[in-house]
């Protein structure tokens, strides 16, 4: 039997620039088929071609062994290829069902037979093991379930072929189990899906075959069985990458950040802080621990000036800056690299190089008596772009033209590079490949030997215990225990962050 | 999906002049349907801008205050805000000029710059008002700007007949003083109402693409226009940008009236309705996608037509309407620019497939 999908010697050029070069992919039926590569090494735009939103200069395509010219996402469709986005493509104030059914609506007469679709949807979703309900709105449901209807989307229109671009990287751990779950399911009734994560434990957990490419070209493919986390993360990057993080024991000085029972609104309406309070020292990284939803948003903007502090004080480096603007923060010597980078770290219709100078732009160099000097702009791009390995064409390409994990590296250049004393980090390595990873963890331990202060937010624990000087827990607004790295483990801080035992020390 | 900056840059150019000439085909098709000869009512169209240097002053003339308006629009649109109110803020303009020119003694030259300095401030703190609203209390800007223009006209009209009535419900004429006009320029142009107002409006549309493009200023302001969020974020105030967008806005209408007053009339008449300028402004600026020189473009070709179109129905009886319609079709192939990326896209496509 040929295999399911083939695409055969695809390059794929964006004037002039090859973001594909000849790669080859063979997956087979009924297998969990997983795409790897370095950011900004033409992963997506390889699934782009296979689900027809982009041509392919060269190659050819081959779907149950017949060769196919896949003009439009329509014709994928048609031939059961069925993606799902890492941005949702949902509609917020209509229900599931209706986001479902949306294009393909059955009919009763002249009216759409919303029973019926209903119906359908729950039987997919049970057949699947997806839990949806079919009533619920869109906006009143977590990212996992949002993601699962992307996945019900294109269930319901017959897909076998399932692309998933980077699923896990919105997902909280708990979510990434289940959807593990119910990729499991899928391939046993069997669907085949391809899978691009960066999360090589993921890789290692559920696929059945591994196709690696670097920088736009075809490195080849490995059966899991066969291989390892470290053998996977070698030929990705073409070098040896490490997993823990190189540091010495930090040297803390005196406290630069210090937040004192700190009473915040969340968005609705109820106080998302609840008299928090921590402090951070010169020279070493606090992290936080928690549970998605427990204040860390809230506690991020209210230190950023970003959303009105109720009651409370927060002090950098011993001056107060609460409720101040968040300009005067940032001069102040705070850098942010924000959770959600499309919405708050970047604006995509930007250059890359007009975006390295968000905050900075009115100051010298960048700017003289009103007036931009954009050679200087472009030439502090450059610089950064070269520093921070940032994978673009060129400094005057869209931030919006550029792949997932350079964009973020973009913000980190940015933030880093500010050297401010306090520097927030939240989700920084989110969507980012382990070579990028190792460097981002390695930026901010030379922020923390150079003396500044490093508040570190992540929902891995991996991350938290890899990175973190102390680790602070936080539970519905509070802190509920600080404890060590070394002194801990995942089952300890799992515990806390559901609410459960304390740790010692705890304010 | 997305395209490099060399096509993007390409397409600009490209998709409105491919809008216009699709524009013409549909109008021409229109015009055989009627029973007219498209080439003979082009012909005289044609004739209504350039057949003489009368009609080609004439044309500019009424260009000018198409610049300004469609210059107000981009300048809000390219900042996130719709301004509708640009009809408004073109009345408050008149009003002002017409008022410093008539009821100010001033030296000659400086009389008209402080007549139109005074109708910058005032059509600028009206349209910054809408701004503040909005930036304030949340109120969208359309909804505000729309009724901010009924106010406009009828508080306009209640001014001149209290306080500025001249002959004829008009305002008093403006003294010599504050004239925009040039004997030589009108002499030049056998008479037309050509006047400074158009070197005005042409330095405008410098001021505007070097203030949104090469200033700090106008970087924040793009970026407050193109994320909100981000540039909160990044520390920049939103609400102050919100509010400083409209301002600009407004002032650039408010120069159009004044040239209007002070270049073409000498004085600002009483108006059951609208003029209409503020809204073709909004036509222009989407021909000339935003752009500060397009906008020039726009205003040129909409203007152009429009007065050109006047002479097709005089000389030839061709409704002025069916030159309307190309006008429309122009504005409908521009707005679909989608349509027309598409159909190159499909062209392209074409292409590489066949080199295979
Ligand atoms: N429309 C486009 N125009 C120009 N360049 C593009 C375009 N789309 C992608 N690229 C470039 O092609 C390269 C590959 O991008 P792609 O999005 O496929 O990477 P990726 O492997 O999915 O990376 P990530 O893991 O970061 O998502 C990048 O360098 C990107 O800048
Ligand atoms: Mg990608």
């Amino acid at each position: 039997m040929p295999a399911v999908v083939e695409m055969l010697g695809i390059t794929k050029r964006f004037n002039g620039f090859t973001a594909n070069d000849n790669i080859n992919l063979i997956v087979q039926k009924g297998e969990i088929h997983a795409l790897l590569g370095e950011n900004g090494a033409g992963k997506s735009t390889l699934m782009n071609t296979l689900f027809g939103l982009y041509q392919p200069d060269e190659g050819e395509i081959r779907i149950r062994g017949e060769r196919v010219n896949i003009t439009d996402p329509n014709m994928a469709n048609r031939l059961g290829i069925g993606m799902v986005h890492q941005h949702f493509m949902l509609v917020e104030p209509f229900t599931v069902t209706e986001n479902i059914i949306l294009g393909m609506e059955p009919k009763l007469g002249a009216k759409i037979d919303i029973r019926k679709a209903e119906r359908q949807v729950q039987e997919l979703s049970d057949r699947y093991g997806l839990r949806v309900d079919p009533k619920a709105k869109i906006r009143d449901i977590s990212v996992g379930m949002q993601q699962r209807v992307e996945i019900l989307k294109t269930l319901y229109r017959g897909a076998e072929i399932l692309i998933f671009d980077e699923p896990t990287a919105v997902l909280t751990p708990q979510e990434i189990g289940e959807l593990m779950q119910i990729m499991k399911n899928l391939v046993s009734e069997g669907k085949t899906i391809i899978f691009i994560t960066h999360k090589l434990k993921e890789i290692m957990a559920v696929c059945d075959t591994c196709t690696i490419i670097r920088k736009g070209q075809y490195i080849g493919s490995v059966a899991i069985q066969d291989t390892n986390v470290d053998d996977l993360a070698s030929k990705m990057v073409g070098r040896h990458v490490t997993f823990e993080v190189d540091k010495t024991p930090a040297q803390p000085k005196g406290p630069v950040l210090q937040v004192q029972n700190l009473v915040v609104e969340g968005n609705r309406g109820a106080d998302a802080l609840r008299g928090l309070s921590l402090e951070v020292r010169a020279g070493e990284i606090l992290g936080i621990a928690g549970i998605e939803g427990n204040g860390q948003s809230e506690l991020i903007e209210a230190i950023t000036g970003l959303r009105k502090i109720k009651s409370g004080s927060v002090l950098l480096n011993n001056k107060p800056i609460e409720n101040k603007k968040t300009r005067q923060i940032v001069e102040a010597g705070v850098g942010h690299i924000p959770e959600d980078r499309h919405k708050h770290g970047l604006v995509l219709d930007y250059t890359i190089g007009e975006n390295m100078v968000l905050q900075t732009y009115y100051q010298s160099p960048f700017a003289k008596r009103g007036v931009l000097r954009y050679n200087a702009i472009y030439e502090y791009a450059r610089k950064l772009i070269k520093q921070f390995d940032v994978r673009t064409p060129s400094e005057f390409t869209p931030a919006r033209a550029l792949s997932g994990g350079n964009q973020q590296k973009g913000i980190i250049a940015r933030e880093v590079d500010r050297n401010p004393d306090l520097l927030i980090a939240a989700q920084p390595t989110r969507g980012l490949d382990v070579g990028a990873i190792e460097f981002i963890h390695k930026k901010l331990v030379e922020q923390r030997d150079a003396g500044k202060a490093v508040l570190l937010i992540s929902l891995e624990l991996d991350e938290i215990l890899n990175v973190s000087d102390r680790i602070a827990v936080i539970y519905e607004g509070q802190i509920v225990g600080i404890v060590q790295p070394e002194e801990t483990d995942h089952d300890q801080l799992g515990l806390m962050m559901a609410g459960g035992g304390k740790g010692k020390g705890g304010k | 999906m997305i395209s490099s900056m060399q096509t993007s840059r390409w397409n600009a150019i490209l998709i409105p002049v491919l809008a216009v000439i699709l524009g013409l085909i549909v109008g021409g098709l229109l015009m055989l349907l009627m029973g007219y000869n498209p080439i003979v009512g082009y012909s005289s169209v044609f004739q209504g801008i350039f057949g003489n240097m009368y009609f080609m002053g004439e044309t500019l003339r009424a260009v000018t205050p198409l610049i300004f308006a469609g210059l107000a629009v981009a300048f809000a649109f390219r900042t996130g805000l719709f301004n509708i109110g640009v009809e408004g803020q073109f009345i408050i303009g008149q009003l002002a000029a017409a008022w410093v020119g008539a009821f100010w003694t001033l030296p000659t030259g400086l009389h008209a710059a402080v007549a139109i300095l005074v109708a910058m401030i005032a059509s600028g703190l009206y349209g910054g008002f809408a701004g503040w609203l909005k930036a304030r209390l949340g109120v969208h800007e359309v909804i505000t700007t729309i009724m901010l223009n009924y106010v406009a006209l009828f508080a306009a009209n209640w001014t001149i007949r209290t306080y500025l009535i001249g002959a004829s419900e008009r305002s008093k004429d403006i003294l010599p003083s504050a004239s925009l006009q040039a004997q030589w320029l009108s002499d030049l142009f056998e008479g037309a109402r050509i006047n400074w107002g158009l070197l005005l409006a042409l330095i405008f549309a410098l001021v505007c693409y070097w203030l949104l493009m090469k200033t700090t200023t106008g970087y924040e302001l793009r970026a407050v226009g193109f994320n909100p969020h981000a540039a909160e974020y990044a520390g920049m105030n939103v609400s102050k940008n919100i509010f400083l967008s409209m301002l600009i806005s407004g002032a650039l209408a408010g120069i159009g009236g004044a040239t209007d007053v002070l270049g073409v009339n000498g004085n600002m008449a009483i108006s059951a309705g609208f003029t209409g300028i503020g809204f073709d402004g909004i036509a222009v600026a989407l021909i000339g996608n935003n752009n500060p020189f397009g906008v020039i473009f726009g205003a040129l070709l909409f203007g152009g037509l429009s007065f050109g179109a006047d002479n097709m129905q005089r000389v030839e009886g061709i409704p002025t309407e069916s030159i309307q319609i190309v006008i429309s079709m122009v504005i409908y192939f521009v707005a679909a620019a989608s349509v027309v990326n598409w159909l190159l896209g499909k062209f392209r496509r074409r292409q590489g497939v066949s080199q295979k």
